[in-house]
């Protein structure tokens, strides 16, 4: 029996308007996407995948087309869909231990419960020699394990991810993708993970959403199969990749041509 | 080891070079009569003065007061002392005026261009273009001095609770909204916090034009504190009493900043700017 998809995008687009000029960022997007999977959007940058993102996010509402969640219309964000950003989105002023409280606090869970899932979370992540930090004494790879901890707390079903471990060095991102996979393996989370790497896509997805430059489609839907943990240096991975490099470089040099006739034009 | 504690000796001693070497082209001018001492005395007669302005008057009668009241019976810490509680009374006043109405203008558009229109009209004024006005409306003594010291503090605080408020990070305005906040815990734990290195940078400005007003207020409306001090002695062509005096305004003034700068850095322990001083 196939499940009604717990996300669906249906028909989507959406056009940023300035007095001179329009921009197409997303057209006739269609996604369905069912409870527990892990899709990458990826795509090289101004593809309109963090715009689909933030669409879904609640953040920014599509021109025409809709997107629901368990049959109900995205209109706001919200705590069902946590949101991990690139930057981290940390609040400096909180210690590591207030940001991830901070979501508990406004659902007014009762002290002890809150004390209770934030040290549950600081040692599933590693994050316990670090509760009264602040954000500013901690390293990039820190800060997303707090920034994934704060999501987390919410137990949200549904993590966005924009490029999350885009900022970090090559060891602490393999470090913090095994990590999502555990949590995302524990919890049955659904992911939407944005990102340019294609190697991160393979490593990560069960389907890859390639998207196209200017006006954003999907280009290509690639499901990946390999078994987890995958090793990048197998023949099936980089058979995979190579396949992914050559839809992505396509859009890349579109991407290029694009910038080069708006230098050319000035 | 040796020479490095010579160099930290040598690195503390530098800054000290300066004001020593003008200390004495000073007393070299005045006690060579090159400069008429009525006008430029002595540095030695200036302490000397500085320190008979701090010493207490009258003799110590344990009848009359306790040790420590008599210690600060002197002019110069009666002096000090009205002056820097019209500081404090008009920098608390204009901040209790003037946090509300920025954090409400920095959040709201509406409340902003209803207000913007008449702060830009009234801020470029000088609080000192006041004190014609001041005089007329409170007569003399403490309120006229303390309406002026509130609008010197006021303004600065204003325009950087706005700033501060307007040039919060969208990115915590996201990350809020996707944890759930609502409007009041967006405002509370987010706007405000955000805004809190711009907001104490204007308490700080804020308290030093107060300073500076308290001085002129005191010329001119009232006849006690630092500023009425100095130019009292004018009159009486007391220079070393004037230099004295000044030395104390220019104590006081350090010993607020650093005491602003304290609670600066206590209150922002977790900004980013903080520990590279």
């Amino acid at each position: 029996m196939i499940s009604r998809p717990q996300i669906q995008v249906s028909k989507v687009s959406k056009i940023f308007r300035s007095e001179e000029s329009e921009i197409v960022a997303l057209e006739d997007i269609n996604l369905d996407i069912q409870s527990g999977e892990f899709i990458c959007l990826l795509g090289p940058s101004g593809c309109g995948k963090s715009t689909l993102l933030n669409a879904i996010a609640g953040f920014s509402p599509p021109t025409s087309g809709s997107i629901t969640i368990d049959d109900k219309t995205v209109q706001n964000p919200g705590p069902d869909r946590g949101m991990v950003f690139q930057e981290y989105a940390l609040f400096p002023w909180m210690s590591v231990e207030q940001n991830i409280a901070f979501g508990l606090e406004i659902k007014k869970l009762p002290k002890t419960q809150i004390k209770e899932k934030v040290d549950a979370l600081l040692g599933m992540l590693n994050l316990r020699d670090f509760r009264e930090r602040y954000p500013k004494d901690l390293s990039g790879g820190m800060r997303q394990r707090v920034a994934i901890a704060r999501v987390l707390a919410l137990d949200s079903p549904i993590l966005l991810m924009d490029e999350p471990f885009g900022a970090l060095d090559s060891l602490t991102r393999r470090n913090l993708q095994d990590e999502l996979l555990r949590i995302w393996t524990t919890f049955k989370k659904t992911v939407i993970f944005v990102t340019h790497s294609i190697e991160e896509s393979i490593y990560l997805a069960d389907r890859i959403m390639v998207m196209t430059y200017r006006p954003g489609k999907i280009k290509k839907e690639v499901s990946v199969t390999m078994p987890r943990s995958r090793d990048p240096s197998s023949a099936e991975f980089n058979e995979l990749k190579k396949e992914l490099s050559l839809l992505v470089m396509e859009e890349q040099s579109r991407h290029n041509q694009e910038q080069i006739k708006i230098s050319t034009a000035d | 080891m040796k020479s490095s504690l010579l160099n930290k000796i040598f690195d503390r001693a530098q800054g000290f070079l300066v004001p020593i070497a003008l200390v004495a082209l000073w007393q070299y001018l005045s006690s060579h009569a090159i400069v008429n001492p009525q006008i430029l005395p002595t540095p030695m007669a200036v302490i000397a003065k500085w320190w008979e302005y701090l010493l207490p008057t009258e003799a110590f009668d344990a009848d009359k007061s306790s040790y420590l009241a008599w210690m600060v019976s002197g002019e110069m810490p009666r002096d000090a002392y009205a002056s820097l509680y019209r500081v404090v009374v008009g920098f608390l006043i204009g901040g209790i005026l003037a946090l509300p109405l920025g954090l409400l203008m920095g959040a709201n558009d509406r409340v902003y261009k209803l207000f913007n229109p008449l702060i830009q009209i009234l801020r470029p004024i000088p609080p000192i273009a006041f004190i014609p006005l001041s005089i007329l409306w409170f007569g003399l003594g403490n309120p006229p001095a303390i309406f002026l010291i509130v609008l010197g503090a006021f303004f600065p605080m204003l325009m950087n609770t706005i700033a501060g408020v307007r040039h919060v990070d969208s990115i915590y305005i996201r990350a809020a909204r996707s944890l759930g906040a609502s409007q009041t815990t967006m405002f509370l734990r987010v706007m405000i916090p955000a805004a809190t290195p711009y907001i104490l940078t204007g308490a700080r400005i804020g308290i030093g034009t107060a300073f500076i007003v308290v001085i002129v207020a005191e010329m001119i409306a009232v006849n006690n504190g630092l500023g009425y001090r100095i130019l009292e002695a004018r009159e009486f062509f007391w220079s070393d009493k004037i230099i004295a005096g000044m030395f104390t305004i220019g104590l006081l003034g350090l010993a607020i900043d650093s005491g602003m700068n304290r609670l600066n850095n206590y209150l922002l322990k977790w900004h980013r700017g903080i520990e590279s001083k």
